[in-house]
């Protein structure tokens, strides 16, 4: 009874207010969720083989567009929410919205690559079976990616500046779907690759469903899913503590289940394994740094009065990524593996720049996630590279010798792996220098040492694959290193940025800083 | 030509050098060699000229250039020597052109074993040039920052040289190498980053009220004592490790073996030197409390050092792994020097820094002129060289007094006034570490009458006596080994003003020390 008349009163109302949009503040977001759309008729209306031609402009289109939107808005300095309050428009969102859009770009490079085709030609044919030999045959090229992949940057760029709970539910589901689908498109070892899709969907929902309850707690605890609101409710110190703690870890398990945080971290090593490169490379870079802009939002807005609560949970869950994500990766012999755990690893230095809570520590996060970006985009490339007749040659003891025989890629890939160790020169120093400076400078020196003797043992996995490269024999039949055109873009264009922001990293500091001038928007 | 950016020229010369060599053609490798060469010479040349114009009586650190680099950071592309710094800087490239002619061949032969496929030698050449550049780089850096990033990189240089061109372990004694350095260079980090936190506070509270990591400005810190020692063990660990004292030096045997013997030249005779250099510099300077608090502890290993390093030098059968160990023990004299806080002792200790460079470099040459001809690194193949190669043992045989600080050579020198100097704050660990000198002469003199004295072996009687790009190689090493233990008084004069700064840091200033009477030169 009550139900109808609330509903007849709504009726009653002759007019409902009509939300109102900032459409020009949210630009980035809705270009590039249109492009998807457009994608999505396009596969639908444009014939197969020209799909491609189509597909592929439209996407770099796409992302182009929306980055050149991000870089203007970014120019008048904005600190305000957009869209009914459930977007911030701020400068640590428009720098990570940024770097999400770069580095979608040169992972676009590789995804785009025909030369070596990396997706299946048919997901739905069934691994081994007469679909897929004809498929095959007919020299069908998958084109589903692009929209696919552009959903996703979609969702990374939403997630970062969501600013209310429910928003970056949302998000956090649009940025995860299609990379689900995304996962089980390898054109090699199907099954590996499919069985990576199903695990990580899997534990994926697991995830959401921790991330949605601890919503629903947090509502109840502060009466609105408003990041702002938990904050003035946290300030006033009203609400019932053991939802806002209940929430707030629940809140964490799924938040840090996308970082690959350690307890959370069981999907990656299975699906940046199983994954197809160039959507490994996508996942390493944009998610990462998508879900690390969403994490230092949620925990430096909502949160940051509860930090005293959080910080030592946050401290131990740094001290665990950072420590078994490198000794784990000390026994892998998978190359894909061993950079997944390595990016573990580095989630825990990442995450040791969220436990300062200063701007420092923000706008040294920022760095390392665009310096991190670059590289791990590099070095995920440069393993597409190395192919021999069954695909990738993904085993470690297969690129004995490939300095030998190829010193250029070779070279190359070592000194990404020396930008991840933090060898002074690359990119990878300056970040790590960043974020461990904001920790020693916010107290948090023991984590700091904790963090370079785990850069001690990471050392020694990437240091085993600079020996096995430069200082074993090469097999006879080993690994050829197959570069398409795009594949090689994207490598120099990782080597560029992992060199230039080791020797002259000043201009972006200075972007990094002047983003995080202001902190977050409330 | 006071505002000539002298180091940073010296330090773009080289690296540009390795680049220049590094895109050469695969196939050119004359050009290649000759190429590095050139630049090397060019470099020592130039850093002749720089030399001559340091002014032994003038500010402390001269040539000096700042420029911002990271502002973000506080960091400096901070530039300048002092005396000690500018004869660390000299030994480098006096050495370098050295040991890239003595490695004329050394490359093609990928590590002493035929049966092994030939490696790229422009890139061996290369790598020379860059550890060059860096090693110019570390001396001359007073900006704690930069000398960290020098500190670091200088490892892949190294690294690669000793994994790609070393002997059948060389993977193994590579990663050994590149570990230990990192760890130590890591803790080393922390305690660089802590300085800026430090450096930051106002100035009521002991910082500068801005953070920076130049040295200048470091020194004038307050740091409570606490903290302090937590910094120093972050630096001298790092630099332990880095000099090697017993008992992280476990490494230095290992990659001596390994490594081919140009570079090892300037693996103990220089790079190792970085160690005993910080120490000096930034664990005396920036901590002179806590300097004074681990004196005692510094002490026994450096004397344990001294011994250890020696007996285990004595009970080698392999050559290089010998010469490592006699460093181990030499460099326990040269902390001992550091550490005893006395102008003499530290005089000494940088003197020594230049000598053992110049004496162990001899030795390490020699023997990778042995090792060339008789394919072995085993003291038992060889015996009675100096019968078929006279000139070969007596090069050898100078180079192996020097070790053992033959007065008249210039170890003994920097020996004597380490042992001097010690003597008057440590007299246990002076005579403690004398018996080294003892020990010194039993391994060199054993391993001399082993390898050159007896009747030649059957495998030794084809071998060749030194040719002449050896004894060019040979001739100028042993000339400034003789020239320097007679006339140690001008590299004095250059050394004993940033010394005497050292020490008034530590706050334990005495007279500096004039030229020994037992030497029987007077300048």
């Amino acid at each position: 009874m009550s139900t109808s008349t609330s509903v007849s009163a709504v009726l009653a109302q002759s007019e409902i207010p009509a939300p109102h949009i900032e459409y020009g503040q949210i630009a980035p977001i809705l270009v590039v969720f249109g492009a998807a759309v457009v994608g999505v008729l396009v596969e639908a209306f444009v014939g197969r083989r020209r799909r491609y031609l189509v597909q592929l402009p439209l996407t770099a289109v796409g992302l182009a567009a929306a980055l050149l939107g991000t870089i203007v808005l970014a120019f008048d300095k904005p600190f305000h929410v957009a869209a009914e309050g459930a977007l911030g428009v701020d400068g640590p969102t428009l720098f990570v919205q940024g770097t999400v859009l770069v580095l979608a770009l040169v992972s676009l490079l590789l995804i785009a690559e025909r030369q070596q085709g990396h997706f299946a030609a048919q997901a739905a044919a069934l691994p081994g079976s007469e679909a897929e030999q004809e498929t095959a045959a007919a020299g069908t090229v998958q084109t589903e990616v692009f929209p696919l992949m552009l959903f996703a940057v979609g969702g990374m760029i939403t997630f970062p500046a969501a600013n209310d709970l429910l928003t970056m539910f949302v998000a956090l589901e649009i940025l995860s779907l299609p990379l689900y689908l995304l996962c089980g498109l390898a054109r090699r070892r199907r099954l590996l690759s499919q069985e990576a899709a199903v695990k990580y969907f899997l534990l994926g929902a697991f995830s959401s469903a921790f991330f949605l309850y601890g919503v629903a707690l947090l509502y109840g605890y502060a009466g609105s899913v408003r990041l702002s609101a938990i904050a003035d409710q946290l300030s006033r110190n009203a609400g019932q503590e053991t939802l806002l703690l209940a929430g707030t870890a629940l809140l964490s398990v799924g938040l840090l289940f996308k970082l690959g945080a350690v307890p959370f971290h069981m999907w990656k090593p299975d699906v940046y394994q199983g994954a197809p490169t160039p959507i490994t490379a996508l996942m390493a870079s944009c998610t990462t740094v998508s879900a690390f802009g969403a994490i230092l939002r949620v925990y430096y807005v909502a949160f940051e009065n509860l930090r005293w609560d959080w910080r030592p949970a946050m401290w131990g869950v740094a001290i665990l990524t950072m420590v078994v994500g490198a000794v784990i990766a000390v026994t892998q012999t998978d190359v894909k593996r061993m950079l997944a755990y390595s990016s573990i690893a580095h989630a825990g230095f990442l995450l040791t720049g969220v436990v300062a809570t200063s701007r420092d520590g923000l706008s040294g996060s920022l760095f390392y996630l665009a310096a991190y970006g670059f590289t791990v985009i590099g070095a995920f490339a440069v393993v597409a590279m190395v192919r021999d007749t069954g695909g990738e040659a993904a085993h470690l003891s297969r690129w004995a010798g490939l300095g030998r025989r190829s010193p250029v890629v070779a070279g190359t890939f070592a000194f990404f792996l020396l930008a991840m160790a933090g060898i002074p020169l690359t990119s990878g120093f300056t970040g790590k220098f960043a974020v461990f400076s904001a920790a020693v400078q916010g107290g948090a020196t023991p984590l700091v040492v904790v963090g370079v003797i785990a850069s001690a043992i990471a050392a020694f996995f990437y240091v085993r694959v600079i020996v096995v490269m430069f200082f074993s024999e090469p097999e006879a039949d080993g690994p050829s290193v197959v570069a398409g055109p795009a594949t090689a873009a994207a490598v120099a264009l990782g080597l560029t940025a992992t060199v230039v922001l080791g020797v002259l990293p000043q201009p972006v500091l200075d972007l990094a800083g002047h983003a995080a001038s202001q902190m977050f928007v409330r | 030509m006071k505002d000539f950016p002298w180091l940073s020229v010296l330090i773009a010369l080289p690296a540009v050098g390795a680049l220049v060599v590094g895109v050469l053609p695969r196939a050119r490798e004359e050009l290649a060699k000759r190429t590095a060469l050139g630049v090397s010479l060019l470099v020592a040349a130039v850093t002749l000229v720089m030399a001559s114009q340091f002014d032994t009586g003038g500010p402390r650190f001269q040539f000096d250039e700042t420029y911002w680099w990271i502002r973000a950071f506080g960091v400096h592309w901070a530039l300048g020597v002092d005396g000690v710094a500018l004869t660390l800087i000299g030994l480098s490239v006096v050495l370098v052109p050295l040991v890239i002619l003595a490695s004329w061949h050394e490359a093609d032969r990928s590590g002493g074993v035929d049966t092994e496929p030939r490696r790229s030698v422009k890139t061996y050449f290369a790598l020379l040039l860059a550890l060059e550049a860096m090693m110019i780089g570390v001396f001359a850096a007073t900006d704690v920052f930069l000398f960290y990033v020098f500190f670091e990189a200088m490892l892949v240089p190294v690294y690669f040289i000793i994994g790609y061109y070393g002997g059948a372990q060389r993977s193994y004694a590579a990663v050994k190498f590149l570990l230990y350095s990192l760890f130590g260079g890591l803790l080393m980090l922390v305690a660089v980053i802590w300085l800026y936190p430090l450096s930051n506070r106002p100035a009521s509270e002991g910082g500068l009220g801005h953070g920076t990591f130049l040295f200048s400005e470091l020194t004038r810190l307050q740091i409570d004592p606490t903290t302090a020692k937590w910094l120093f063990l972050g630096f001298f660990v790092a630099f332990a490790i880095k000099a090697p004292m017993v008992p992280v030096h476990t490494w230095l045997p290992d990659a001596a073996a390994q490594s081919p013997a140009g570079a090892l030249v300037l693996i103990v005779g220089v790079l190792d030197k970085v160690g005993t250099y910080g120490m000096l510099r930034f664990c005396l300077e920036l901590f002179p409390g806590a300097a004074k608090w681990a004196t005692p502890v510094v002490i026994a290993l450096a004397v344990l050092s001294v011994i250890y390093g020696a007996i285990l030098a004595i009970g080698q059968v392999d050559l290089k792994r010998l010469v490592a160990y006699t460093s181990v023990s030499h460099f326990g004299f040269i902390v001992l020097g550091v550490f005893a806080m006395t102008s003499q002792g530290q005089s000494g200790a940088a003197l020594y820094m230049i000598n053992h460079g110049f004496a162990t470099g001899a030795l390490f040459l020699v023997v990778g002129f042995m090792i060339t001809r008789r394919r072995s690194v085993r003291i038992d193949a060889y015996g009675g060289v100096q019968k078929v190669a006279p000139l070969l043992a007596g090069s050898f045989l100078i180079a192996g007094l020097a070790g053992l600080s033959l007065p008249g050579l210039a170890p003994f020198v920097s020996e004597f006034l380490v042992l001097t100097g010690t003597f008057t704050r440590y007299r246990v660990a002076a005579v403690l570490a004398a018996t080294g000198v003892i020990l010194a002469a039993i391994y060199i003199l054993w391993m001399y009458q082993r390898t050159m004295g007896g009747p030649a072996k059957e495998a030794v009687t084809g071998m060749k006596d030194l040719s002449v790009r050896e004894r060019i190689v040979i001739a100028p090493i042993i000339a400034i080994i003789v020239a320097m233990g007679f006339f140690p008084q001008p590299v004095l004069n250059v050394i004993n003003p940033s010394v005497q700064h050292t020490l008034a840091r530590v706050e334990k200033a005495d007279p500096a020390p004039q030229i020994v009477a037992e030497n029987g030169a007077r300048p």
